[in-house]
């Protein structure tokens, strides 16, 4: 089954997030921040990045353009969960690589739909 | 699948309260006019995930009111304003709304939309202030939050003509064009041309770039909105028109060029060819995996794949392992403290299979061996104890957190200058001392902030800075955590003390006091030196309830000052409840545990000092001071061969401000006891605060100074009284 990095500083976010993903049987990787998710998703290829945008240590935007980096991380889908209206943030997101971004609040439903369509 | 979103308030909860204090302590750190971005960032990234939660969780109220926050907090991330003071105490205010709402959606309560709308207001009307565009962003969002989505309006068949010619490098974001024709597919039924117009030459392609445009016929009851949305994340950077094909357009048939496709789509090209492309592609020794799925799209019109249906997702329920307990407090512990533990229970497991080894083939040739064992089954056991006994402590830091913001809004109230210094904060104590010891400190501190640092005006006047410093120190000192609170202040004016001890009758007209019983006075009950009642920290009632709460932690509290200088408070606690450094004494038969804090002194009592007073009590004469006896054997009803006075042992201790001596046969060892609860297991004795088990398997009852003055109903400093004057008459 497809992995999936959920990256977010809000344990609460995290916690909604994994319950959601694992009860569609996907397997999921938290991380914490940037930094953590880079480091974890070094260590397990993920099938899919879900990263919040504002968290400590390193941002999402740093974290995609990181992975893109890497040659495993080329193609891989990679959604930011952004509560920000302006397109700012979207077309950072965009240039560092985003595939594109889920907008919250969301709920479970819309999660797993935009992920089911990104990871058929 | 439906997930129920409530099993996450908890958590959501929680944290926001660490983001209120993360905000909170943000705020206290930023000055007007600073450009401490770190700062900034931290507290808008505290308000923007209370904001998110709060959405995702279904608190709109909660959402709407952090985003008005986060809208102005936004504006002093990007410099587009000032941090003024006003700011800061707005956001404040904000803050502590937050918590407020906070505990009553947790209580599944209301919350006062009354107040948070009046800062509401406060906030739109300081972003409108100057002119910026934070308001009609804060509008504008929410009315797209508030946008639902009513795109049901009207269901009709028609066929779409699509155009969409991606950027080169559409694959380096993970977009794959298959997925949105996947997802057109979900729409209605498709057909797919592809324009290969732009690929070059088989020695210039670069297998990760994409050069294919392509022409979609769409028939389905699909609006454009919907097709616009499959194509969301790339519009940006992509060539695309999405038209309504001629009304009467039958849907496109799976011929190769056919030209209908051209009156919708202008810009397309004339050459349209569906050569396939995918044999070169694929022996193309690097080409990608992502080529390889475009290119089967490339090579031949799609038609109406159908969509594997989507919801035949499985919905393996989880256990709820989440482990989220409802109400029942936890704590946090680091992995090391529980590393530690697994260690020590390893060492242990050893020690026990050393001893048992020993017990099955023992001589006394051995009994060196087994008292090594022995011996190291104390140290296991006794680390083992501590690193239990680390597990409930928390750093203290998480008491003196509050402090800062009490300080600030303090200052402003009472117009004072006083600087906060924080020392010692990771000095670990029991979290159960650490909640019940919050209120006496906050009453310290008000204090001191209140009658102990002076006015601005009159500390210049005494050649003092103008800013006064109150710090907050703790450390451990041996068994115990000390816990200072010093101010630089006016410091306890002792005349002034002594009379109004005088006036009240605390203390007799010719008795003389050290400076140091004086200032211990303040802890008398209905005791206050204030001139002024302020509002701030009330009519100095308060101080005999500190003293009292901090004694039922089986703690102590002093204080030291010098007049003009200031004053010391120091608050001496146990690091735990569970465990008590006791004194074994025996009376009779019977062992007893006194709490070796309460103990003052231990003295071989002279008859020529002991006297008989009115109203049947019996005091003894130390030094200045006039302690009364209780005698144990009479209180516990024991017989026992120590019963003279004069002869007897006397253990002087304290408890409750009164000194008393108690009558006891022996002193025996001291160790420590592990505290078990009397009322649980029994019922509450007077005079007995619990009971422990000692190494021979005997229970002994642990006392209770303060319970046994009260028995005794005795009080030193009547005594004091009515033996001074009974001196005084025979003299």
């Amino acid at each position: 089954m497809a992995v999936i990095l959920a990256v977010d500083d809000s344990a609460s976010m995290r916690q909604m997030v994994t319950f959601t993903l694992k009860g569609a049987g996907y397997d999921v990787v938290e991380a914490v921040d940037g930094q953590d998710g880079l480091d974890k998703a070094k260590v397990n290829k993920v099938d899919l990045v879900l990263s919040d945008v504002n968290m400590p240590v390193m941002d999402g935007i740093t974290l995609i353009k990181e992975l893109r980096a890497l040659p495993d991380y080329k193609f891989t889908p990679m959604l930011m969960l952004t509560t920000e209206s302006s397109g700012d943030k979207k077309i950072a997101g965009k240039s560092a690589g985003a595939t594109g971004w889920i907008v919250k609040p969301f709920n479970p439903d819309q999660l797993l739909s935009t992920i089911q369509k990104v990871l058929r | 699948m439906s997930v129920d979103l409530s099993q996450f308030h908890q958590v959501f909860f929680e944290e926001s309260v660490e983001g209120l204090d993360i905000m909170e302590a943000g705020l206290l750190d930023l000055q007007p006019g600073s450009e401490d971005l770190e700062s900034i960032n931290s507290i808008f990234r505290a308000a923007h995930s209370i904001k998110g939660g709060a959405g995702t969780f279904g608190f709109p109220s909660l959402a709407d009111f952090t985003h008005v926050l986060e809208t102005l907090l936004d504006e002093l991330r990007e410099g587009k304003r000032e941090v003024t003071k006003e700011a800061i105490d707005l956001f404040l205010q904000a803050v502590d709304c937050l918590r407020e709402m906070i505990v009553a959606l947790q209580q599944g309560q209301e919350t006062d939309a009354e107040r948070a709308n009046e800062l509401k207001v406060a906030f739109e009307l300081m972003l409108n202030e100057d002119g910026s565009e934070g308001d009609s962003a804060a509008a504008s969002e929410t009315a797209a939050s508030n946008e639902a989505p009513a795109q049901t309006a009207e269901i009709k068949v028609q066929t779409w003509t699509i155009y969409f010619k991606p950027e080169n490098d559409v694959l380096r974001t993970g977009n794959e064009p298959l997925r949105m024709f996947r997802e057109l597919t979900d729409l209605g039924d498709i057909t797919v041309e592809a324009i290969e117009k732009d690929l070059p030459a088989f020695a210039s392609l670069h297998p990760e770039e994409c050069y294919l445009a392509w022409n979609i016929q769409l028939t389905g009851d699909a609006t454009k909105e919907q097709i616009e949305e499959v194509f969301e994340w790339v519009v940006d950077d992509s060539e695309l028109t999405i038209e309504p094909a001629d009304a009467d357009a039958t849907p496109v048939p799976d011929k190769k060029d056919d030209k209908t496709a051209d009156s919708a789509a202008e810009k397309v090209p004339e050459q349209v060819t569906n050569a396939s492309v995918d044999d070169e592609i694929k022996t193309d020794a690097v080409a990608a995996s992502n080529v390889e799925a475009i290119a089967p799209v490339a090579s031949s019109s799609v038609a109406s794949t159908s969509a594997p249906k989507k919801d035949a997702v499985a919905t393996t329920k989880q256990a709820k392992s989440s482990g989220l307990g409802g109400e029942a407090t936890s704590i946090r512990v680091s992995i090391d403290k529980v590393d530690t533990l697994i260690n020590m229970v390893g060492e242990l497991v050893i020690t026990q299979s050393m001893l048992g080894e020993l017990g099955t083939e023992f001589d006394m040739s051995r009994i060196e061996k087994l008292q090594q064992g022995l011996q190291q089954l104390e140290l296991n056991t006794r680390e083992l104890q501590e690193n239990v006994m680390r597990i409930r402590m928390l750093p203290i830091s998480f008491n003196f957190n509050r402090f800062p913001r009490l300080v600030r809004d303090m200052c402003q109230k009472l117009d004072k200058k006083i600087e906060l210094k924080l020392t010692g904060e990771e000095t670990e104590l029991d979290k159960t001392v650490m909640e019940k010891i919050g209120d006496p400190m906050v009453h310290l501190v008000r204090n001191a902030l209140d009658h102990g640092i002076e006015m601005p005006e009159d500390r210049i006047a005494a050649g003092k800075p103008e800013t006064g410093t109150l710090t907050l120190n703790a450390f451990h000192q041996g068994g115990n955590i000390v816990i200072e609170i010093i101010d630089d202040g006016g410091g306890l004016n002792c005349e002034k003390i002594l009379s109004k001890a005088r006036a009240k009758g605390l203390v007799g007209e010719n008795e003389d006091l050290t400076q140091e019983q004086i200032q211990n006075l303040i802890f008398q009950p209905g005791f206050s030196t204030a001139d002024v009642v302020s509002d701030v920290s009330g009519r100095g009632v308060g101080m005999d309830v500190v003293r009292r709460n901090i004694e039922a932690l089986k703690g102590s509290v002093e204080v030291e000052s010098v007049e003009g200088q200031g004053s010391k408070f120091s608050i001496h606690l146990p690091l735990t409840l569970a465990i008590l450094d006791g004194q074994l004494i025996s009376v009779g038969v019977e062992t007893y545990i006194l709490p070796l804090v309460s103990i003052v002194e231990s003295i071989q009592m002279e008859a020529a000092k002991v006297n008989a007073v009115a109203g049947g009590c019996t005091v003894y004469r130390l030094r200045e001071e006039y302690i009364p006896i209780i005698r144990l054997h009479e209180l516990f009803e024991i017989d026992t061969e120590h019963k003279e006075l004069d002869k007897g042992l006397l253990v002087i201790v304290e408890g409750g401000g009164e000194k008393v001596g108690l009558l006891v046969d022996e002193l025996m060892a001291q160790q420590q006891v592990v505290i078990k609860s009397l009322e649980s297991n029994f019922q509450k004795v007077e005079g007995v605060s619990g009971a422990t088990i000692l190494g021979d398997g005997t229970v002994a009852l642990i006392l209770d100074i303060t319970g046994m003055v009260k028995m005794a109903g005795i009080k030193q400093s009547e005594l004091n009284i009515i033996t001074a004057m009974s001196d005084h008459e025979a003299a």
